[in-house]
């Protein structure tokens, strides 16, 4: 069975007692931007890892998952710190594509610097590479312009756009949502129980 | 490459050490209590030019050496095992624990109970290394940082590749300073073992022969081939383990 969208139905989670979901239920569909949007500590990023399979709902369910190949910016940059730019791409790619995708973000004069000759800003703009050298079915990005410049933001939107493939971004700037253009919005409540949008 | 100011500070920090040795010896005044540098290196020159001394000295380096790599190996094996499963974990970690506390003497005469006398030599060093190398590389296994296998696994990377680009690289330092420190302790504690096992064909039995017949400078010219010996295998390891280090 394919899916135009992920289906979330009832979903429950809750770490140590404390529910994170209780009964939370989203249509997410497969084409486009969606925002997911919600206070800190809501549950944006806990949702995030269940729709990845990182982690396990107590309850409910989660449908159109299957089979997809999700390529992903965490919320950390994840580099390997004793590899280069280029080798922490080609990690998940070949080289070729790797060097194009770090070039595109214009770090085409850093392939051999090692995490800890990066700026924060760099660090994360190799972060995205590996999420578009990858060539997912899905790109979902927790927070992935932390760090960049504003023209940097642009430059690194426009290439996650130009992938063509569906796109789920957790943010809590308003104003990086707007690089994305037209977009879903998903809105979790306090409670994890209020789907909006 | 150091340069000829570290050489020559090197050289003066030696010159000190065997002044301070020369000096003690001309105020013991006994050659057979303490004998001067110059003998002992006279001594060592000599048993360097006797074939005899180098078959010696190479059966202790391949008794040691043989029970170092393979307590290495099974290190690096009991760590993945402890590691990886909280049941290998509890199993073996007495084994462990006693291995650390026992004194090297009670496991010398206990492997003379059970083995050749050529073979307790090998057996210590193997006992020495074991330990310390297990504790380190199982902790640098669990040390690696969990965020990057979860990455590794999102981006569809195999175990295989998990374990070569993710493992291997991120547990390599911790291991390689493991087997830096463990060589020290199976060579000693093999030199030792030979002492008490005396095998044939030994430094350990030269070390003791010399003791018996109170051939003094003959005790000190040997234990400065040990010294020797022993530091040259260090200066050989810290070379392959960088390039290692380099390569990975």
């Amino acid at each position: 069975m394919t899916h135009e969208s992920i289906v979330i139905k009832k979903l429950t989670k809750s770490y140590g007692g404390h529910p994170v979901f209780d009964g939370f239920s989203a249509e997410i569909p497969l084409n486009g931007v969606t925002v997911l949007r919600g206070a800190s500590g809501a549950g944006k990023t806990t949702l995030f890892r269940l729709l990845l399979g990182l982690e396990r709902p107590d309850g409910g369910e989660i449908l159109g998952m299957q089979g997809k190949k999700p390529a992903v910016v965490f919320q950390e940059d994840r580099l390997l710190p004793w590899a280069t730019a280029l080798d922490n791409v080609s990690l998940v790619s070949n080289s070729a594509r790797a060097g194009a995708a770090l070039s595109r973000l214009g770090l085409s004069e850093s392939l051999l610097q090692q995490p800890k000759e990066l700026s924060g800003g760099m660090k994360r703009r190799v972060a995205i590479a590996r999420a578009l050298a990858y060539g997912g079915d899905l790109l979902f990005l927790d927070e992935p312009f932390t760090g960049l410049d504003e023209e940097n933001k642009r430059i690194a939107a426009r290439a996650l756009l130009d992938e063509g493939v569906p796109i789920l971004v957790i943010t809590h700037d308003d104003a990086e949502t707007e690089l994305f253009g037209k977009f879903k919005e998903i809105v979790i409540g306090e409670s994890g129980t209020m789907p909006a949008g | 490459m150091p340069s000829k100011r570290s050489w020559l500070k090197k050289a003066l920090i030696a010159l000190i050490y065997l002044a301070v040795w020369e000096a003690a010896s001309l105020l013991v005044g006994k050659e057979l209590l303490l004998p001067s540098p110059f003998s002992t290196v006279s001594r060592l020159i000599v048993l360097l030019t006797q074939a005899e001394s180098w078959i010696t000295a190479g059966l202790t380096l391949l008794r040691i050496m043989s029970g170092y790599v393979l307590g290495v190996l099974t290190g690096v094996l009991f760590a993945i095992l402890t590691a990886r499963s909280r049941f290998a974990e509890e199993l073996l970690s007495p084994l462990r624990s006693v291995v650390k506390a026992t004194p090297v003497t009670s496991f010398i005469l206990l492997a003379l109970l059970w083995l050749a006398s050529g073979l307790v030599p090998l057996f210590i060093s193997f006992l020495m290394v074991l330990p310390i190398v297990w504790a380190n590389t199982a902790e640098a296994i669990l040390q690696t940082d969990r965020r990057l296998i979860e990455m590794g696994r999102m981006f569809g990377l195999s175990k295989w590749q998990i374990v070569r680009k993710i493992y291997i690289p991120s547990v390599l330092p911790q291991f390689l300073a493991a087997c830096t420190t463990s060589l020290g302790f199976a060579w000693k504690s093999g030199v030792a073992a030979e002492i008490i096992a005396l095998p044939k064909r030994s430094i350990g039995y030269r070390l003791y022969e010399s003791k018996l017949r109170i051939e003094t400078v003959d005790l000190f010219a040997w234990t400065l081939l040990v010294i020797a010996l022993s530091m040259l295998l260090e200066w050989l390891l810290v070379r392959a383990l960088r390039r290692i280090r380099r390569d990975a």
